[in-house]
């Protein structure tokens, strides 16, 4: 049978081109991949090759044509045994996209569509036995151990995690209980080695890679996003990746711009990620275990100031929280206070001031930014009628923009004042003590937004 | 194993490198290869398949000789021009046609696309569209092997533009100090998009894990049973626990780095001469010959075999719904 050869598109955009040149004539034979004819579009001259073998039948477009149409048949192979006069005239050029009619795409506003995130968290399990008093370090610490324990395939990797014992001493013993084929030394490489772990968690490992700081994983961030977030999508739900990312984010104390930056709203923008940032020991306990056991990729935040910290946590084995979920620290019923890492603990100062002048504030600690507990401050702005959310970040597509766009679409009429932002000062962090107390929230910061939305100032 | 070593294009490899049985299966294996890519090039001219679609026409050699040393539960891993190692891998050309049609019947129910397809079945981790990622993704793979002990290697697949990023050197750092089982693998096809390699790269790319003690070898990549020789030499050093190897294969893409690249950055001649004279199935098609073992039948006969693939792929392509809208939901977390 003979074959139509069709005008191609050779860029995804291009819908029409001028038929150039014939390099082969008619009754030559052809062979698949050889050039047969040039076309020229307005961004350039493309060679055409033939698909199929034959004799080049019948020229259907002369050379010089303008202006012919994607897909119109320009010239007919025949096969073997046919002569140009069993040649049928053309058919009209099929449509350029045989596409499905589907139905309708749902609506990408969020208030329609679907969410893809986890499924709804489980709430909070009650905590009622014995307590034991611990610092962050140690809590982050005992969840890797006990996960390590439970899970042969669980190993940590990094700068300094094994040998050293941690920068921060968060891997302490690590090594010696576990080894260094669990326990592993990596050298200042990160994107190297961000990329051997995400390449370890596609075969089904579950690496825990600490980086120094957050501030030196953006030289890895390709990796967190392009290949640990977005494979499972680009693998249709084929290709997992439970991996986790954890470190020190924000500023720290006097160490400077380089090494003093929140990553909350970078890596919260981005769908395929769980994103967390604990504040107590409790949180950092509860959040990286269940973190370790998620088949997804997390970007788990702590904070260096937070490490020597002590808690009281519950001393059941068993302890772990639930992601997506967020934890009110404090009940108050006149102003809602969102805050998430070190933050907590300064909006909770903040609201003890705030407590001896009459105003009641409610404290919640996200503890997940991403799927974020909407319903949680939902509730709670219904009750208070007043939001201020506190963050260390810049406050420029923050996370406080976040909580500012969920208060328009959820909560309009139950507000009773203008949502009031707490953030770090739009600068890269000083050197200088008093320009770094300057830079970042303090308690009288949120002190004053908390009377302002509750017309108290 | 010496570090480093040069192989001209005339070396050819032992006859008893593999079976004429063997060997066939190699010519069909490109063949399909070569003969898939035309098919995808086709529909993306009919606009049946959009956005980037870059062939691997003329490389078909390296992908297939590399896989015919690999055993059962070894990896792969590539960049983007990377039908041919899906076929080879032995994933179905109707579920990688699927994919670039954009169909629920693609290997990634038609949210990944031609850079995008992956099959943990065969051992193939994509597919991968940001250039220089598979150096450490490929050496995350081989940790893999050696954490669990399973005795598998990875392949990690570049190309000579890639082989200038610098993660590619970390990664190399780490796979000699660890010892990790992972295959470098650079297809040099001469030109990253339009740049030739005189222009992009400094010195020869094969030598470059000399100073972390990885050997290289450059390899003509045009004739299948020289990569099988070396990729069997190889990949014996890598299971014997060596760590890493770079293996660079000389080839050549006759078509343009994606559908849209009108090729003004090389001469016509110079794309002649490497299909009339350097084809790589034409190659081991007159080894076969030489054999006496085979006629024109059977040439004949594989050709209307693998055209019948092709075209029931190019058909299930076509006919395979798009995904359901509710698709645009799944597959973001587990």
């Amino acid at each position: 049978m003979s074959i139509q050869i069709l005008m191609p598109a050779l860029s995804p955009t291009m819908t029409e081109g001028k038929l150039a040149k014939w390099v082969k004539n008619e009754g030559d034979a052809v062979k698949p991949g050889q050039v047969i004819a040039e076309i020229e579009t307005d961004k350039a001259t493309m060679e055409v090759e033939a698909v199929d073998e034959g004799i080049l039948g019948k020229i259907l477009v002369p050379a010089g044509t303008e202006g012919v149409a994607v897909n119109t048949p320009i010239a007919v192979l025949l096969e073997d045994g046919e002569s140009a006069g069993d040649v049928a005239a053309p058919k009209a050029a099929p449509k350029a996209e045989a596409k499905t009619e589907a139905a309708p795409a749902p609506s990408c506003n969020p208030q329609s569509a679907p969410q893809p995130a986890v499924a709804a968290p489980a709430p909070e399990k009650e905590w009622t036995g014995a307590t034991a008093s611990v610092t962050v370090r140690e809590a982050l610490r005992d969840a890797m151990a006990e996960e390590m324990r439970r899970d042969g395939e669980v190993f940590v990797m990094g700068e300094e995690v094994a040998e050293y014992q941690g920068a921060y001493k968060v891997t302490q013993g690590l090594l010696q209980e576990f080894g260094d084929k669990r326990v592993i030394d990596t050298p200042i490489t990160e994107y190297g080695f961000a990329g051997i772990a995400t390449g370890a968690a596609f075969a089904g490992l579950k690496p825990i890679v600490e980086f120094m700081t957050w501030n030196f994983a953006m030289q890895a961030i390709d990796h967190v996003i392009n290949s640990a977030a977005k494979t499972l999508y680009m693998a249709g739900g084929q290709l997992g990746c439970p991996i986790v990312f954890r470190g020190p984010n924000g500023a720290a104390s006097r160490v400077g711009a380089q090494h003093s930056q929140c990553f909350a709203s970078w890596y919260a923008h981005c769908p395929g990620l769980i994103v967390m940032a604990p504040w107590s020991a409790a949180d950092a306990k509860g959040l990286l275990k269940a973190a370790i056991r998620n088949p997804n990729p997390v970007v788990f935040l702590e904070n260096e100031m937070m490490y020597g910290q002590t808690f009281d946590i519950p001393a059941d084995p068993d302890f772990i929280l639930p992601i997506g979920k967020a934890k009110i620290e404090r009940a108050g019923t006149d102003v809602t206070i969102t805050a998430f890492s070190r933050m907590v603990g300064v909006a909770l100062q903040a609201a003890d001031k705030l407590a001896e002048q009459g105003i009641s504030a409610e404290v919640i600690n996200l503890r997940t930014l991403r799927p974020l507990d909407t319903e949680t401050i939902i509730q709670s702005v219904k009750k208070t009628n007043r939001l201020v959310s506190v963050e260390e970040g810049w406050h420029y597509s923050g996370i406080g923009s976040e909580m500012a766009a969920i208060m328009m679409e959820k909560c309009f009429d139950d507000l009773d004042a203008p949502v009031v932002r707490v953030y770090g000062a739009d600068v890269p962090m000083p050197y200088a003590a008093n320009l770094e107390k300057l830079a970042l929230p303090q308690a009288n910061d949120i002190i004053a937004a908390a009377k302002k939305v509750a017309y108290a100032a | 194993m010496n570090t480093s070593k040069a192989k001209l294009e005339t070396v050819k490899a032992p006859s008893n490198i593999a079976s004429p049985d063997e060997m066939l299966q190699y010519y069909k294996d490109m063949l399909l290869i070569r003969r898939f890519e035309e098919k995808a090039g086709q529909l993306y001219g009919m606009g049946l398949i959009g956005g980037f679609c870059h062939l691997y026409i003329g490389q078909e050699a390296v992908v297939v000789g590399v896989q015919s040393a690999l055993k059962k539960g070894d990896t792969v891993i590539t960049a983007y021009r990377d039908h041919g190692h899906m076929l080879a891998t032995g994933m179905s050309a109707n579920g990688v046609m699927a994919e670039l049609t954009g169909r629920k019947g693609g290997y990634s129910k038609g949210k990944g696309g031609s850079m995008h397809m992956f099959s943990r079945e065969k051992g193939f981790y994509g597919g991968h569209g940001i250039v220089g990622v598979t150096g450490p993704l490929g050496a995350g793979l081989a940790f893999a092997h050696k954490y669990r002990g399973d005795g598998g290697i990875n392949c990690a697949y570049y190309g000579d533009g890639a082989a200038n990023q610098g993660q590619i050197y970390e990664a190399y750092n780490m796979a000699a100090l660890w010892k990790l089982p992972v295959l470098f693998i650079i297809e040099n096809n001469k030109y990253g998009m339009g740049t030739s390699q005189t222009r992009h790269a400094a010195g020869e790319l094969y030598k470059r894990g000399e100073a972390y003690g990885i050997p290289g070898e450059k390899i003509n990549g045009m004739d299948v049973l020289v990569v099988r020789q070396a990729a069997l030499k190889a990949v014996e050093y890598i299971r014997g626990g060596n760590g890493p190897m770079i293996l660079e294969f000389s080839t050549y893409r006759y078509r343009g780095h994606s559908m849209s690249d009108p090729g003004k950055y090389r001469t016509k001649e110079e794309v002649e001469e490497m299909r009339e004279h350097h084809d790589p199935i034409d190659t081991i098609r007159t080894v076969l010959t030489d054999t006496g073992k085979f006629t024109e039948d059977n040439f004949k006969q594989i050709e209307k075999e693998v055209k019948a693939v092709v075209n029931e792929s190019a058909e299930f392509a076509q006919q395979s719904p798009e995904p359901d809208a509710s698709e645009l939901w799944t597959d973001v977390m587990l």
